[in-house]
């Protein structure tokens, strides 16, 4: 394992993105967001959570798939160059790095997103482990342990220093180039790792959402779930609104349009929310016609539909953004536990 | 709180109303959500307190709908935004019964968050009842402390005041928040040059993930179907493109609800980016004060707004275009 001084941070970034495009969490307009790293920008790696996830970086919220140009009767396609470039993802978190494992099931599997897996061979993720966790976090829920970040790279903020331990091939190449920046940390220094980890720890099980139980919800749950009468209650303050799945980790719903270029169209694709009125619209109209379908929907694709396409895994993380920005209070969590009430007054 | 709950069953059970709009408490220690009671027995979950920002008035426009009458909520701002609704006949004045209620300045969990304050346990001083200015935080770091006012979100700094400019009765008081002109904001960006204008709102927009939170929220966007959600036209749009935020879809907005915002500031408080949309509505305001004269939209459920009635006094475009 290695270690760099937090003064010396700006060198490390400074020279990974000399050889490849950087991500950082970035601070704009008091916000913080992943962004690519220019020497001018305002690093922020104290904040626990950037607003949206990272997952933009691997699957953008806007891009377009292929043009086409129209000239003499004549139309040429072209399709989008796929990312031939590597790049490095620093500072996600252990949940937002499941959720890049949840969006992993869904686009590289047959048929293989080519975008999305042109991205995900490219970069290589420093993941950073969260020293104060917050009341809306509830990672533990699905495993994800917080004090120990699984990625390319694994760092911690101990103190002033940052350790560095590489856990992939791609981490140990990535660990190769900055190389000069880094020193050997010493046993001693070891243990107080152990020691950051076993606070963390102690500090998840103080929050209220660490231990929430999950009885009841996996790929089996649709037929007890879908005709619950608490989804009429519970859909109800939502604004219907798109917050919660585009501050969401794992949510991966893609519309596909025409912009019209006037010489011809781009296709493009853009995140889409269950949530909105149009969501999966067809020619012979819509499929979830009221706003509590699209409400249910949100929460049984992440605890039932998914987990049963995908041996069991959620396709939540417990980062808690949805706990954090929906503007009606709303969230997964308290879904959750409505449902464990009503089967306990049974 | 209390009082409200009493008196909330008393018209249920008289059958005054068939339901209740207000808020339930949530699981944390900020998060109430917006809720319809039908009996006494889920009256027990009712709370009013810092936390309870939510403007029902918007949540009246499907409430209206329903089968009898509802009991609403207000705070002095939300009236401003129900008597609008009216006047746009988006909400049945026969089918509300509006208490309303005190309010000492809403909390913004945001500002408490951004003073590092985090891993709370248990806020007390949140209640409207409480006789204290400063917020006590427990938290699984901690005790910390913030000034009640330091935690209000921009638009309590602002505030219109304490009546309520419709209501069937009144229950609890209200505090003075304004501590603040409400055109302050608005100044400094006009004092700005055209580059730095653009500069301010470019950097503010590049952050919009196009949510719509801004826009559902919103008591003055109640339209059946939003232009941009409309598969019917090339207006529709779903895609998050700097250039579109930017130029178009808050400015357009911010158009279609000149003279009939209320300066609710709900746009701001939902907004995950914490993008200030409200100056946008704001500068419209107080474009309108200058032009037409002072303005309230709200102010009442009869007024014509300035910009739907035509006086040989109006001022002409010229000037507007001149003035830039």
């Amino acid at each position: 394992m290695y270690k760099i001084k937090r003064e010396n941070l700006s060198a490390l970034f400074q020279l990974i993105a000399e050889k490849q495009e950087l991500y950082l969490p970035i601070k704009v307009a008091e916000q913080v967001n992943f962004a690519p790293w220019i020497q001018e920008c305002v690093v922020d790696l104290d904040t626990l959570k950037s607003v949206k996830s990272p997952k933009d970086i691997f699957f953008p919220q806007s891009e377009n798939l292929y043009t086409v140009t129209q000239k003499n009767k004549k139309y040429t396609i072209k399709q989008e160059e796929l990312q031939k470039q590597n790049f490095v993802v620093f500072g996600m978190k252990a949940c937002d790095v499941q959720g890049v494992k949840v969006l992993d099931q869904v686009f590289l599997v047959k048929p293989i997103d080519t975008f999305y897996a042109a991205r995900r061979e490219h970069g290589t993720i420093v993941a950073m482990a969260c020293n104060e966790p917050e009341e809306s976090c509830f990672c533990k829920v699905f495993s994800v342990d917080c004090a120990n970040p699984l990625a390319d790279v694994a760092v911690w903020m101990v103190e002033d220093e940052m350790y560095w331990k590489a856990v992939t091939e791609k981490g140990e190449k990535l660990t190769e180039q900055v190389k000069e920046l880094l020193n050997q940390t010493s046993d001693a220094e070891q243990s107080k790792l152990e020691t950051l980890k076993e606070n963390i720890h102690n500090i998840v099980e103080k929050l209220p959402y660490m231990n929430l139980s999950l009885e009841g919800w996996d790929g089996n749950a649709t037929e007890k779930k879908f005709d619950s009468p608490l989804w009429d209650e519970l859909y109800k303050p939502c604004l219907a609104c798109g917050t919660c799945t585009f501050v969401c980790p794992t949510c991966q719903c893609y519309d596909i349009k025409d912009y019209d270029t006037g010489k011809g169209i781009q296709r493009y694709r853009c995140w889409d929310s269950c949530m909105y009125s149009d969501f999966t619209m067809m020619a012979h109209g819509n499929n979830r016609t009221s706003q509590m379908q699209r409400f249910r929907q949100r929460f049984m694709h992440k605890l039932v539909y998914y987990p049963a396409n995908n041996n069991g895994m959620y396709s939540c993380v417990g980062c808690g953004r949805c706990v954090d920005k929906c503007p009606a209070s709303l969230n997964i969590v308290k879904v959750i536990k409505a449902f464990h009430k009503e089967e306990d007054n049974k | 709180m209390q009082e409200l709950v009493n008196r909330a069953k008393e018209l249920l059970a008289d059958g005054t109303v068939t339901r209740v709009l207000g808020w339930k408490s949530g699981d944390l220690a900020y998060n109430p959500e917006p809720a319809y009671f039908e009996t006494a027995e889920e009256l027990d979950n009712f709370v009013y307190n810092g936390f309870c920002g939510a403007n029902l008035s918007k949540y009246m426009i499907k409430a209206s709908k329903l089968e009898g009458k509802t009991l609403v909520f207000l705070k002095p701002c939300d009236t401003y935004s129900f008597n609008q609704l009216i006047k746009e006949h988006r909400v049945d004045r026969e089918k509300t019964y509006i208490i309303g209620i005190g309010c000492k300045g809403k909390l913004d969990i945001e500002k408490i968050k951004k003073m590092g304050i985090k891993g709370i346990e248990t806020i007390s001083g949140i209640n409207t009842e409480d006789d204290t200015e400063v917020l006590t935080i427990q938290t699984v770091y901690g005790e910390k402390t913030c000034k009640y006012s330091d935690a209000m979100f921009e638009r309590c700094h602002v505030c219109k005041g304490k009546e309520h400019k419709i209501h069937d009765e009144l229950i609890g008081e209200s505090k003075d928040t304004k501590d603040k002109e409400r055109f302050e904001e608005i100044e400094k960006i006009e004092a700005m040059s055209p580059e730095e204008k653009f500069a301010f709102f470019q950097n503010e927009l590049s952050k919009c993930i196009r949510c719509n939170a801004c826009r559902n929220v919103c008591p003055a966007c109640s339209c059946l179907k939003c232009v941009f959600d409309s598969n019917k036209f090339d207006s529709q749009q779903k895609a998050n493109v700097d250039s579109f935020e930017e130029k178009m879809f808050h400015i357009i907005r911010a158009f279609h609800v000149a003279g009939r915002c209320t300066d609710c500031g709900e746009c701001s408080r939902v907004c995950p980016q914490g993008i200030p949309l409200h100056l946008f509505n704001r500068k419209f305001i107080k474009d309108i004060n200058e032009f037409y004269g002072d303005f309230q939209a709200g102010e009442d459920a009869e007024t014509n707004g300035p910009l739907t009635s035509f006086t040989f006094e109006d001022v002409e475009p010229s000037v507007v275009s001149e003035r830039g």
